[in-house]
């Protein structure tokens, strides 16, 4: 009982300091570096515990994540919504990726996430977005096995796994 | 790691139901982009939950604040030395030239009363600080550290030392966001200070640069020229300067020249800004002038009292913390032709 709850608090604080490192600036140059760590998390969650994670859950996270950077209401929402739905489709396959693959997968899909939002804001009349738009998914594949190990290693020592 | 698979998570089988949710999710998302895009009321959300959102951004603004205090902290001696000397020595300069325009200031106000127009060349700003908070890639916008209870208006100028920043597009109680002027949805008019030709700078896909793409092919203009604000439109005062202008060339169509700017303010290193209290003449047709025709004891129904009287024309700066500082308009030939 007492576990589940730990859990949970684990589960809702990822979640919260992926908004915040959403928020954190990076200094100037590095700006376009910086990967979209809502994404990452959620991924995370999608792969390991695939039960917590829905469609709802991340249709919320992306209402919040709107309301912190407040563009436009709905359009994280929407572009979480959808990698959420094609990870857990695969999920089942992607876990037993090695980890190249798996990286490569990510790549893929913070690729899609990236044209989601290069429709919305082209929709929305936003002019093209410079070249350097398209190096955060690189980033966010690179990191994504140390962000995979570090919470797998931080949930192992915790000893909060699924039963 | 255990393998828990159940009917959720197939291995190959889709999912009929899945899939129906995710449309319903995506259309939910659809429809909320639609109608915030139309009617706008995610500020209206946000101030409702501006308890939240802004301590959030004070705690996210953290680590900015603690790697400028870092940066200080270990900045070598030398480095500090020479940047209060130059400091010191830009304050000298400012000074001088302040207590020269002084005067001058001063006798245009009586040339202005002379000639009861309403332009001054006072300024009514209040301080604000910039809160570090990354609202989005490729998105120019930046977080203040008033908000409405501090008197914020969405419209108002942003300006720092150098030039004009940018301006408040959304308001919360004790913070509120601005759209630098290099944001490719935001347009400043402005005029050449060389020849006093308007036009209108907009925001650059890059997003350091501004763009002027639609100048006359006939126009004079050269690299180098200096960009002010030229008061059309209603929203930012004039004489302000804006950028200076890199490079000009032809548009693909060769109708028009269009050319690169570098905005005249630090956009990405400003830390202190100051907010315009509205300056700008409005739209419309000018207010009616006080004491013309017959007395009004003779009109059977008197006009519409004159406007308000004009701020004086010492500065006057309005925040809890900072001491009076003097502060002007930075350009020193505003459109008017009215100082040196």
């Amino acid at each position: 009982m007492n576990k589940l709850r730990v859990r949970q608090l684990w589960f809702a604080a990822t979640l919260l300091l992926s908004l915040f490192l959403m928020l954190i600036p990076l200094p100037g140059p590095l700006t376009p570096f910086k990967p979209y760590w809502p994404a990452l998390i959620l991924l995370y969650w999608c792969l390991q515990s695939g039960d917590r994670v829905t469609l709802g859950l991340a249709f919320c996270l992306g209402v919040g994540a709107d309301l912190f950077d407040g563009i436009l209401l709905g359009e994280q929402a929407l572009r979480l919504t959808a990698m959420v739905f094609i990870a857990l489709r695969f999920r089942s396959r992607l876990r037993f990726f090695p980890m190249w693959q798996q990286s490569l997968a990510v790549l893929g899909l913070l690729l899609n996430d990236r044209v989601l939002l290069l429709l919305i804001r082209v929709f929305s009349g936003d002019p093209l977005p410079p070249p350097e738009y398209w190096i955060s998914p690189l980033v966010g594949a690179v990191l994504w096995p140390f962000v995979f190990l570090i919470l797998d290693d931080l949930r192992a020592r915790l000893r909060i796994h699924d039963t | 790691m255990a393998l828990n698979r159940d009917d959720q998570s197939p291995l190959f089988a889709p999912g009929v139901a899945g899939t129906l949710r995710l449309i319903v999710y995506l259309a939910l998302a659809c429809v909320l982009m639609v109608l915030d895009h139309r009617g706008g009321w995610l500020g209206n959300v946000r101030y409702g939950l501006s308890i939240v959102v802004e301590p959030i951004y004070r705690i996210a603004g953290l680590p900015s604040q603690g790697f400028q205090a870092a940066t200080v902290a270990f900045a070598d001696r030398q480095r500090l030395t020479e940047a209060n000397q130059r400091l010191r020595e830009d304050l000298l300069l400012a000074n001088a030239k302040l207590n020269r325009m002084a005067s001058v200031a001063e006798q245009n106000q009586r040339l202005k009363e002379l000639l009861d127009t309403q332009h001054s060349l006072s300024l009514n700003v209040q301080l604000a600080r910039l809160i570090g908070v990354d609202l989005g890639t490729f998105r120019h916008r930046i977080v203040l550290n008033v908000g409405a209870r501090d008197k914020v208006q969405a419209g108002q100028v942003v300006i720092d030392a150098r030039g004009v920043m940018g301006q408040v597009v959304e308001v919360m109680p004790t913070t509120s966001v601005a759209m630098l002027i290099t944001d490719p949805n935001h347009a400043i008019p402005v005029t050449i200070e060389r020849t006093g030709l308007r036009t209108i700078a907009y925001g650059s896909r890059a997003g350091d640069m501004l763009v002027l793409p639609n100048i006359p092919v006939s126009a004079d203009v050269q690299s180098g020229d200096k960009l002010v604000t030229s008061g059309l439109g209603g929203r930012f005062p004039p004489g302000f300067p804006v950028g200076e202008i890199r490079d000009v060339a032809q548009t693909a169509s060769g109708t028009f020249l269009s050319a690169q700017a570098r905005p005249a303010a630090d956009l990405d290193r400003s830390e202190d800004v100051l907010l315009l209290h509205d300056l700008a003449e409005q739209d419309g047709p000018p207010a009616l002038a006080p004491n013309s025709g017959p007395p009004s004891s003779m009109a059977p129904d008197p006009n519409a009292p004159p406007p308000a009287p004009v701020a004086p024309t010492l500065p006057k700066v309005t925040s809890p913390t900072a001491t009076p500082v003097p502060a002007r308009a930075g350009s020193s030939t505003t459109p008017t032709g009215t100082t040196p």
